[in-house]
Parts: C-alpha cells; structure tokens; sequence
C-alpha cells in the first residue's frame, strides 16, 4: 500500500492551516473583554474557527487514504509552525525546552505511526 | 543626589493562569479523544450520506451529536487556555489527542498494542511534559 500524494498535500496543508488558525484564535481571545460584543464582533476568532475547522477537514480527508506511518508524522509540522508563528506574532522566548518538547513529541508521533501501521 | 529611575514596565505573567491554561489543553485533548471515539462509533450508521444527510445525521444520531458537542467544548477550553497562555507552549500540546486516542483504540475497541506504539506514547508524554515546563524562563 502507497499514499498518494493528494493525502500528504492534504495532511501537510491541513498542518499549515491549522497553526494559522491558532494564530488567529490567540489573537481574538486576547481581545475578549467583559461585553458580548467583544467575542460577537471579533473577526479574528471567527477566522481562527473556521480555519480551524477547514483544517480538521483537510486532516481527515488526507487519512481516509494511505498509511498512517507517512502521514501521521506529517501532522507535527504544525507543531514546528506554530513556534515560528508565535515567535513572529507574539514575541514569545523559543526555549531550549519548548524545542526539546516538541523534538520529542516529533519522535512519538513517528514511532506511533509505524507502530500503527 | 540622586534620580529615581523607573525600572520599564515588564510584562506582567501570571504564572498560576499559565499553568492553569496548561492543565485545561490536556484535560481538552482527552475530549477531543472521546469526541474522536464517538464520532468513529456514530459514522458507521451514517454510511454513504451525502451533505444534507451527514448534518441531519449529526442533529440526530446520538454518539455523532456527543461528539460535536464535546468539540465545541473543547473549542471554548482552548479559546480561554489561549488568552493566558504562550501559544508555543499550548498547541504542541494538543499532541496528547495522539495518545488518548491510541489508548482508548486498545481499551475499547480492543485494538492491537505494538510495543512501537507503547514506545509512541512514552516519548510523547515526555515530549509534553518537557514542554509543560518550556514557559518558565
């Protein structure tokens, strides 16, 4: 059995996506206040939703065909994103633990991909 | 003489709230793993549905409905988790969904524990617990 490579575009998309989203749905979290208005009228955290869901989609297309040992690791490169991201967008410290952290969670998910497979 | 500097303002961290916004992705994780396992479980009395039926269905069919719901819970959890957390921290979290998922597979719907899979799981739990640490500087 071979994965196509429509699944791994659509797992690796849906990757990219999601991280964006969650970029977004910080974004508009940080803005919530104490009014109604400030979670109805914030664009930002419906963005983050949609494209979120868009992303969980995209994921679940992509691994109803293939094997799970490629695609599963595919889906740690939105954790790799996410720390660009919130390096660029919120000024956060990229500690030395954070990368071992997601160095490790990297590994796990690729042991556990071909220990599904 | 002297002048009296003000030191500039740092940003203010509320270490309880980031532990706290910590502990609420985890907890968060295990429903989206439940939502996962109930929706799997419901799909099956889906079949082939086109769009109309596949709304209807999740309006309709029990474990399909849970399962949403849990992800709108789950959606609000991260949402607040989010606003005082680093998001550095938090979303590489989100890779424990892996192993509650992995687990519940075996408890029940008795799927096969490899020992690479057992493996898997370690080196993620210490890949998040090494990252629950990562925001304190």
């Amino acid at each position: 059995m071979t994965t196509p490579v429509s699944s791994m575009a659509l797992v690796l998309g849906g990757s990219v996506i999601g991280s964006v989203g969650a970029v977004f749905l910080k974004a508009g979290a940080v803005e919530i206040g104490r009014h109604w208005s400030t979670i109805l009228k914030n664009w930002k955290l419906a963005l983050g939703g949609v494209t979120y869901l868009l992303s969980s989609v995209l994921f679940v297309k992509g691994m109803s065909h293939g094997e799970l040992s490629v695609l599963f690791p595919m889906v740690s490169l939105s954790y790799i994103c996410s720390l660009v991201w919130s390096r660029l967008m919120f000024q956060e410290v990229i500690t030395k633990s954070k990368l071992y952290g997601v160095g490790l969670i990297l590994v796990g998910i690729v042991c556990l991909g071909l220990g599904s497979a | 003489m002297s002048t009296i500097t003000v030191p500039p303002q740092a940003p203010v961290v509320d270490h309880e709230k980031r532990r706290q916004a910590v502990l609420i992705i985890i907890a968060g994780t295990f429903l989206v793993a439940v939502a996962q396992m109930l929706i799997k479980s419901g799909a099956n009395r889906l079949g082939h549905a086109d769009l109309l039926a596949t709304a209807i269905g999740i309006l309709t069919i029990p474990p399909l409905f849970a399962g949403y719901c849990l992800y709108g819970i789950f959606a609000v959890m991260m949402i607040y988790a989010l606003r005082h957390g680093e998001l550095s921290v938090l979303f590489p979290l989100i890779s424990l969904g892996f192993v509650w998922v992995a687990i519940l597979s075996v408890l029940i719907f008795h799927e096969a524990m490899s020992p690479l899979k057992g493996v898997g799981i370690a080196i993620i739990v210490c890949g998040v617990a090494t990252l629950g640490r990562g925001g304190r500087h």
